[in-house]
């Protein structure tokens, strides 16, 4: 007998049941839909960290002022100004694991372009900052050494300053000014997105560290900087340039047994490799709940078919007196079996990728569904149809002609 | 004529728990090609079960049955089914359609598992069709033809194959006597065009359309006879 027509068969048959075919489908349909909804909101949970880890820049310890307590709280005052560009200096030149290292300071205020203003946040940094960062400017020029040592007044603005207050213009070699102080924009850097923490990266300004330190910020002595942004050489010598740095900076500061540490290090990559990984986790366990709806799902499944076979008894009598072979009726009831679950797993794809796309629309939640899901899940749902339809179907090719034609 | 089917010494016995109950007890003939017989006898004296045997649903204890030469004992299931498929049509006392099928797709179940085309199928399943009268009900489903209309979607089923014997197990057991009249007449006029046709019935008008009756009582041939109408 040829498929076509084992086919036919089983649509007729799944057909004379509509309602029934379609409960003993609402079990997978549930399911599949399930483990695509939860694989889209995982994966595309996973996939935001995994950019944003990329926007970041890889590789990256953060040396921050005041320390840390072992649970992980931080003591002292965050606006403890205990580094200096010195430190960062010596970082990057002393330390044999550390690629560069940039002194930034942060300051927020107004920016003013002709009668157009934006509140921002104003980023003084070492020209190292953009190399940590991976952050290049897409038109205009990068911040040179020559403007970090003469402390120029050249400024970078973000996308989102260069919207604001430019528009579709050209910013480059306009004059802003910043805190009311007049500087010449000499570059657009490359849009990054959100970070992490869900600030919009883009939304900053950025100037020379010393122009910044002596224009931007107050401080108690010169030289102050809020925070080092290092990089290691290396994935593997994250490690090792942490303790380099943490070794040098308690030279530096003279920390001893009687002297708590004044600065924190950071590895920013290890926390959000973290976080990914456990949103990765999150992804799979919500994976495996919805696949033990599909187990049972599958049970319906054999359920219906069990019933199906007795009912249909006589049939299976009729069909084996007039010429049908075992393998024809085994493969008759596998075929009904495996149609059901795949139109289940086909709707529930469906139903399944709906439901991610509203999340997304809806809670704003990014959702991702990637072809391996759905490839994933539609195979998942055929192979529930062959596990689960074998017994019923092997029951049916087993029975004796005979038997079956008597059967009331 | 040549021999369609032949019996030596066919003996079922069937086995429940620790009983045993020997329905065929040494059952032996031969039917040439043509012949349309009659198989007669009281309630429980082994027709059905000699039927079953016949027509390769069951298989005997012991004894050999040669089936148009081929000696049916010693081969396997799938061999079975395809010549119960090819050789082989069966006409049911309770009709045994499919329900919610057309009449059409009814008696064009042999040819599917034979692996015809649909087309095929189709033209020969209508062919058959209209042997038996039906021609103009095939989309019919068995619920919307009467009960001597639904017997000849069988009889055409059991035809559609050009099968050598026709296997009849009390054919008009659940008809009036004029429609059994009606079925009794197409098996004479395809008994004319050289099936051989083997039915078993209790009714002796009916067994009278026959050419040969066989009598069985508690499992054994207790008279096989031609009868008048034959000649
Ligand atoms: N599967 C079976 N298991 C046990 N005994 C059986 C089985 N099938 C038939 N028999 C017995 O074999 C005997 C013959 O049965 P069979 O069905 O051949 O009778 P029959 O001549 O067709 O009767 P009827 O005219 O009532 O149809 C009966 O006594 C029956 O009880
Ligand atoms: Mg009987």
């Amino acid at each position: 007998m040829d498929f076509i027509q084992t086919l036919k068969i089983a649509l007729r048959a799944l057909r004379t049941n509509k309602m029934r075919s379609f409960l003993t489908m609402l079990g997978i349909i549930i399911g599949i839909a399930a483990v695509i909804a939860m694989m889209a909101v995982g994966s595309g949970a996973s996939y935001v960290i995994s950019q944003q880890i990329a926007s970041i820049g890889s590789n990256i310890i953060l040396v921050i002022p005041g320390s840390t307590t072992s649970g992980g709280l931080r003591t002292g005052s965050g606006g403890a100004q205990t580094l200096s560009s010195d430190d960062a200096r010596s970082i990057g030149t002393d330390c044999p694991s550390v690629a560069y290292a940039a002194g930034t300071v942060r300051a927020s205020g107004q920016i003013i372009s002709g009668n157009m203003n934006w509140s921002s946040v104003i980023m003084g940094g070492t020209p190292e900052l953009f190399e940590i960062r991976e952050w290049p400017v897409v038109s205009g020029r990068a911040i040179t050494q020559q403007d970090e040592d003469g402390a120029i007044k050249v400024c970078l603005l973000g996308q989102t300053v260069a919207e604001n207050l430019f528009g579709s213009a050209d910013p480059v070699g306009s004059i802003v000014r910043i805190k009311k102080i007049p500087f010449t924009v000499i570059g657009i850097l490359e849009r990054k997105g959100q970070s992490p923490q869900g600030q919009d990266q883009d939304d900053a300004v950025f100037v020379p560290l010393r122009t910044a330190q002596r224009n931007l910020v107050r401080s108690q002595r010169t030289g102050i900087v809020s925070a080092i942004i290092v990089k290691a050489k290396s994935e593997e010598l994250i490690d090792k340039a942490e303790s380099e740095i943490q070794m040098l900076l308690n030279q530096r500061h003279r920390i001893n047994a009687t002297k708590e540490p004044d600065f924190t290090t950071r590895n920013l990559s290890e926390i959000l490799a973290v976080a990914e990984q456990s949103a990765k986790a999150m992804s799979l366990l919500l994976g495996a709940v919805a696949s033990i709806s599909l187990i049972v799902g599958g049970i319906g499944i054999m359920n219906i078919m069990l019933v199906s076979v007795t009912e249909r008894t006589r049939e299976i009598g009729i069909r084996m007196a007039i010429g049908a072979k075992k393998n024809d009726i085994l493969l008759q009831f596998m075929t009904e079996a495996v149609l059901l679950t795949m139109l289940g797993g086909l709707i529930g794809i469906a139903l399944g990728a709906g439901g991610a796309t509203g999340v997304s629309r809806f809670l704003g939640w990014p959702t991702m569904i990637s072809i391996q899901s759905i490839t994933i899940a539609f195979l998942f749902s055929a192979a529930v149809g062959i596990f689960f339809g074998f017994y019923p179907a092997k029951k049916a090719a087993g029975l004796n002609p005979i038997d079956a034609l008597r059967y009331e | 004529m040549s021999c369609v089917i032949s019996l030596t010494d066919i003996r079922r016995v069937f086995i429940m728990g620790d009983q045993q109950f020997e329905a065929l007890k040494g059952v032996s003939f031969d039917i040439s090609a043509g012949e349309f017989v009659a198989i007669m006898g009281a309630s429980g004296s082994g027709k059905s079960t000699c039927m079953n045997v016949l027509g390769c649903l069951d298989r005997p204890t012991s004894g050999r049955y040669l089936l148009d030469g081929l000696d049916v004992g010693g081969i396997g299931a799938n061999e079975l089914a395809d010549i119960r498929n090819k050789k082989l049509g069966f006409v049911f006392q309770g009709f045994n359609l499919l329900a919610r099928t057309p009449a059409v797709e009814n008696v064009e179940l042999p040819l599917i598992y034979a692996g015809l085309g649909s087309r095929e199928r189709r033209k020969q399943a209508l062919i058959a069709m209209e042997q038996v009268g039906l021609a103009g009900k095939e989309n019919n489903h068995p619920s919307q033809l009467s009960g001597g209309q639904q017997q000849r979607v069988a009889i055409a089923r059991a035809l559609v194959n050009n099968p050598a014997v026709i296997l009849a197990d009390e054919p008009t057991g659940n008809l009036d006597s004029s429609t059994s009249e009606e079925i009794m007449n197409l098996f004479t006029t395809l008994n004319r065009q050289g099936i051989t046709i083997i039915m078993v019935t209790h009714e002796h008008d009916v067994a009278a359309y026959a050419g040969r009756q066989i009598t069985f009582r508690d499992g054994r041939i207790i008279s096989d006879s031609l009868t008048t109408a034959t000649v």
